[in-house]
């Protein structure tokens, strides 16, 4: 058991209200703009080009910068050569190992409060670490000038023995520590014996490749040192993290590191700390000017990680009932020695289905290459995609349709940890999803349905992912005299509509409409906000909102005194409304915010808090579910794969945007396209080095990839996350490369379990299939 | 990138004087696949002749063919009605590659003249005889689900990636190219070389030498020609593999003619001559069909990663000889 597990095992036996965050700060307003979908505030900036993302900042006097990566996986410089590049046109600066100011290694994720991709030291020595690390900095007055210096860097190595091989690396694969704060084993009874007893049994392995990311906006850091104080400009999904671990680097005190990132074009867990924003500070440092660092798509793939590739074994053994006596779910992940972030693709199986034994493992197998990273539902999105397969696969060895085998496996409690659920309506989703998907269409067999070349076929898997709420996150609510009200926590928008829906939420909660709002994040300077991660930055946002607005409230009340019809009110008896408070029941007793600060004669109104400590999913199984449902055609002559439609049923709690929370769905489902059919990072084996960093040879899915994809929800809300909300950000990719899996199963009769399902792995397999229907010509 | 010089063309002779003074220059059309490699330092010109003045018109011929102009661009040839009507598997192809922005800049010169998607030849830390002979070819034992499965060699294994130039096989198009020698023409099956010892040497034009123009003879039976590229996603990704073809059935099903053509399977595009003299005067079924694909692909070899190719051609071939043939009936 880890310390988690403890304290979530204590939790199960205290009362609800003796736990903060376990009953969300009440939500009185009943018809608000909550709900509605309102189209993005920052949409019109964006679309006129407006918002000015983190390159795009001017500085004077500003350095361009470019970089020289290493071309082997493990050694060390032998000789570096930068004379050449140090008086070519317009270079100010080639920083190395040599010149390079001392830092400390940056703290990786799960260290202390670090949120580095790796903790290992940037440029300090002639170690190479991995192939792609970069050797050298270039600055210069121009990018082209950057550019071309950095060729006429010439850099030798010694080589040292590397591991780049995934089957060599497996032979000394061991347990993680943790899987991410859980253990690495969870297990109960004697599941192999189990298994071999079972009337039905599926066992296989499963596995998955690596995965780059791809936002389309680069990385980038435009930084500036103001005597001791560093201003980054950064593109990041975790400003406060980001102005810590960086001031760590440089031995300052995190207040002198501010960190601004306002928009950021695409995160998916790709936008931490990497070794890039640490070479601009540091190059600006020896320079003495404000430097642009702007990473080529190349340099992403090579210093930014990726998802990594697994392995997995699903075996299950099910009753003639079709409850499960033995569900095994354990593989391997590819990591690296410098990084925490084993992939945690057990975590579906520890939640979604009762098993009489179980034994869920995940091993880490160390190599040579940059470390692996969070991607859009990390674990979930490849763990599903094998546990979700392996349910099909026995589905179709007990003749039962895959949705009633799920809905007999559905559990009553949480079947790991023994915790209520506080909202699971995934069989809703299923019921929902299968009639609007028009399920019942599907042929059983698979082969069954053909349209002139294409094999046609429907697949469908679950989706899940976990709620989380972070702890410690603040916001500051400023009212002015005219009544406008400025809600700032250092947050995040990188285009999913987080400003937006804070808006809506906080309009309602405090009475106002939603252009007397004003919503400000992005900024490490503000209160420490909630990092885009997890799915869990709305949730963790709402309830700091929430608490700052009830402090508000008592700060107002006070104010009001004795001379108002408030008088002797607490924030208990008050809701907000028309831009004042206002008894809630004896709705006579109202005041106007501006007629409030007017008699006081006050210019403004602050308060700040926190949200409570995040005991709510320490006490109870708080998940969001799913039921992807896709139609495949599969080219009876190329076994070329064409998703033709899809939906996804989810089951997320109260839905506070339909229409931004429909585009978070969608493009997760968008991105799990890529996940099964397209995506795959070359990694030679031989050398490390990543064969194909470049849109055009990196297969991300293109508008003709990407069908008609319907979207519902259950909107039911979760009685225990703030505004009965869970996140959306990442469910929608998981259970896509099952669903799309088993549909391809369904049209062809052909398992594919190893992803990206591409045509090669089809092919042997529909040999039978006649090339035309053209019965004359043959 | 390194630095460069740039002059434009006001016509062919001018061109050609430039490069004449210049022997490490480089015409530039579109720009879309040299000004890449020049940013990835694969390419390093020292100038660059920007020809895209120069021959920007498409007109019949005498003996009712087309003279398409080097500088026509992709999108301009791939929508006139005449190569829309006569040579459907031209406009078709072209269509099939890159994406609508590239194919409005790219041009049938530069299309032409583009070089390898592979990896190995894109990474400058990579061994690569095309770049640096001698070096080795580090895709033989790597990488290589895109790789050549016919005509490669010891040396190299890189396939030619233009889609266009399989078409232009298939319709047995002619090459016009000037140089301070004077004219010439060369049909475009010889125009690209196998790869042999000398991989860095992908065509038979000498330096200095320009492609003027492609002319295409006159083929009545191309109206019924197809393209069909077969990809890893639906648009924007280089062939794995690709037949362009024409078909003339006689009235009682025998092949009368046929013309084929591979794409992603060898360092150029490839012309299934086997395949033709197997199917003339056959007739025009499924066996048949894919018995010429056998014959053509009979010495076809595999890599660690390219092995699906040889029977994704197979099928590929067949299907699309069966399409036109059942549109003939």
């Amino acid at each position: 058991m880890t310390i988690v597990d403890i304290v979530k095992t204590a939790l199960r036996y205290v009362p609800d209200v003796l736990l903060p965050g376990v009953t969300p700060v009440p939500f009185k307003k009943k018809h608000g703009r909550i709900g509605e979908p309102l189209s993005r505030i920052d949409g019109a900036l964006k679309v006129r080009g407006q918002a000015r993302f983190a390159a795009e900042v001017p500085m004077d006097g500003l350095l361009y910068a470019a970089l020289v990566h290493s071309t082997i996986p493990r050694g060390r410089i032998a000789t570096i050569d930068t004379s050449a590049a140090e008086v070519a046109p317009g270079v100010a600066l080639v920083m190395t190992y040599r010149n390079a100011p001392k830092m400390k290694a940056p703290q990786a994720f799960l260290e202390g409060s670090g949120v580095a991709g790796s903790n290992l030291p940037v440029m300090q020595d002639d170690t190479i670490h991995w192939n792609g690390e970069a050797v050298a900095v270039v600055l210069a007055e121009t990018q082209e000038q950057a550019d071309q210096a950095t060729s006429l860097v010439s850099v030798t190595y010694s080589t040292d023995v590397a591991v780049t091989s995934f089957d060599l690396a497996k032979q000394r694969a061991r347990h993680p520590d943790t899987v991410l704060g859980e253990a690495a084993v969870v297990k109960s009874g004697d599941v192999e014996k189990a298994l071999v007893a079972a009337r039905h049994r599926v066992d296989e392995v499963y596995q998955t490749p690596r995965y780059s990311h791809n936002a389309i906006e680069l990385h980038v850091a435009t930084v500036r040192w103001d005597g001791d104080t560093l201003v980054l400009h950064d593109a990041t999904q975790m400003v406060n993290g980001t102005a810590s671990t960086v001031a760590d680097v440089f031995g300052i005190k995190a207040e002198h590191v501010r960190v601004v990132s306002p928009f950021v074009g695409g995160g998916f867990g790709g936008k931490t700390l990497w070794s890039h924003q640490i070479l601009a500070a540091a190059a600006a440092k020896v320079a003495q000017r404000p430097v642009k660092l702007v990473l080529s798509r190349e340099a992403v793939y090579r210093l930014v990680g990726g998802r990594t590739l697994t392995e997995q074994r699903v075996a299950l053994g099910a009753n003639e009932d079709g409850t499960l006596a033995a569900l095994i779910h354990t593989g391997i992940a590819a990591t690296t020695a410098h990084n925490s972030c084993p992939e945690q693709f057990t975590f579906p199986a520890r939640h979604l289905y009762a098993a009489s034994n179980f034994r869920l493992e995940q091993k880490i197998a160390e190599m040579d290459m940059v470390a692996n990273t969070f991607m859009r539902a990390p674990g979930e999105s490849v763990g599903t995609f094998a546990l979700e397969c392996a349910i099909d696969e026995l589905s179709e060895r007990m003749i039962i349709d895959p949705i009633e085998l799920r809905r007999r496996l559905e559990p009553t409690k949480d079947p790991t940890s023994g915790h209520a659920f506080s909202s699971r309506h995934l069989s809703k989703a299923y019921i929902d999803g299968a009639a609007k998907f028009g399920w019942s269409k599907r042929c059983v067999q698979p082969c069954a349905q053909r349209d002139g070349e294409w094999l046609i076929g429907m697949g469908v898997a679950t989706a899940t992912y976990p709620y989380y709420r972070m702890p410690g996150v603040r916001a500051r609510i400023r009212l002015d005299a005219k009544g406008h009200a400025t809600i700032a926590t250092a947050g995040h928008e990188m285009g999913m509509g987080t400003a937006t829906v804070q808006v809506q939420h906080a309009a309602d909660r405090l009475g106002l409409p939603l252009d007397q709002v004003t919503f400000k994040y992005g900024d490490s300077a503000l209160p420490a906000g909630a990092m885009a991660g997890g799915s869990a930055q709305t949730a963790s946002t709402l309830a700091a909102v929430a608490a700052a607005v009830e402090a508000l409230m008592s700060k107002m009340l006070k104010l009001a005194g004795n001379d108002s019809p408030l008088a002797g009110l607490k924030v208990a008896d008050v809701v907000a409304r028309d831009g004042g408070l206002s008894h809630a029941r004896d709705t006579g007793r109202f005041e106007t915010y501006v007629s409030i600060l007017a008699r006081a004669k006050r210019d403004l109104v602050e308060a700040e808090e926190a949200g409570p400590p995040p005991l709510e999913f320490m006490k109870y199984s708080m998940h969001s579910y799913g039921a992807q449902f896709a139609e495949v055609g599969v080219n009876a002559v190329t076994g070329e794969v064409r998703v033709r439609r899809m939906l996804g049923s989810f089951d997320c709690g109260r839905i506070l945007n339909p229409k931004t929370a429909t585009s978070q769905f969608r493009g997760g489902i968008i991105m799990g396209i890529g996940l099964a059919l397209t995506e795959e990072t070359l990694f030679d084996e031989r050398t490390g080095r990543i064969m194909n960093p470049s849109l055009a040879e990196y297969h991300v899915p293109v508008h003709l990839d990407v069908p008609e994809i319907d979207v519902i929800w259950t909107d039911i809300p979760d009685p225990h996350s703030p505004l009965g909300a869970r996140g959306i950000g990442e469910i929608g990719i998981t259970g896509i490369g099952a669903a799309i899996a088993n549909a391809v199963h369904n049209a062809t009769g052909v398992r594919v379990r190893s992803l990206p399902i591409t045509l090669d792995k089809i092919l042997p397999h529909i040999l039978e299939h006649s090339l035309s229907t053209a019965e004359g010509l043959r | 990138m390194r630095e460069f010089s740039y002059s434009r063309a006001a016509d062919t002779a001018q061109a050609i004087q430039f490069a004449d003074s210049r022997p490490d220059a480089k015409f530039l059309g579109g720009g879309t696949n040299l000004v890449d490699l020049m940013r990835e330092n694969i390419e390093r010109p020292s100038a660059l002749i920007d020809v895209t003045a120069v021959a920007r018109s498409i007109s019949p011929t005498a003996d009712g063919g087309l003279l398409i102009g080097a500088s026509v661009t992709n999108t301009q040839l791939a929508t006139d009605r005449r190569v829309r009507e006569q040579y459907p598997v031209l406009s078709r192809a072209i269509l099939a590659g890159a994406s609508g922005q590239i194919r409005n800049m790219a041009t049938v010169g530069g299309n032409i003249l583009q070089r390898t998607r592979c990896h190995y030849f894109y990474d400058d830390t990579a061994a690569c005889n095309k770049r640096h002979l001698g070096t080795g070819c580090d895709a033989l034992d790597g990488v290589n689900r895109m790789h050549a499965i016919l005509g490669a060699s010891p040396s190299c294994a890189a396939t030619h990636p233009s889609d266009m130039c399989v078409a232009l096989v298939a319709l047995d198009a002619i090459v016009h190219i000037e140089g301070s020698d004077g004219k010439r023409t060369l049909g475009i099956a010889s125009l690209h070389r196998l790869p042999g010892a000398n991989p860095q040497h992908e065509t038979e034009l000498r330096i200095g030498e320009l492609i003027t123009a492609i002319e295409l003879p006159r083929l009545p039976f191309a109206r019924s020609s197809n393209y069909r590229k077969v990809r890893d996603r639906a648009s924007y990704a280089f062939a794995l593999i690709s037949v362009g073809a024409a078909l003339d059935v006689s009235g009682d099903g025998m092949v009368r003619d046929v013309r084929l053509a591979l794409g992603g399977v060898a360092h150029k595009p490839w012309r299934a001559s086997k395949a033709e003299e197997v199917l003339r005067g056959r007739v025009a079924n499924e066996n048949n069909f894919r018995a010429a694909a056998e014959a053509e692909l009979t010495d076809a070899v595999a890599l660690r990663d390219n092995g699906f190719k040889i029977e994704l051609t197979k099928r590929t071939m067949t299907a699309v000889l069966l399409d036109l043939a059942e549109s003939a009936r």
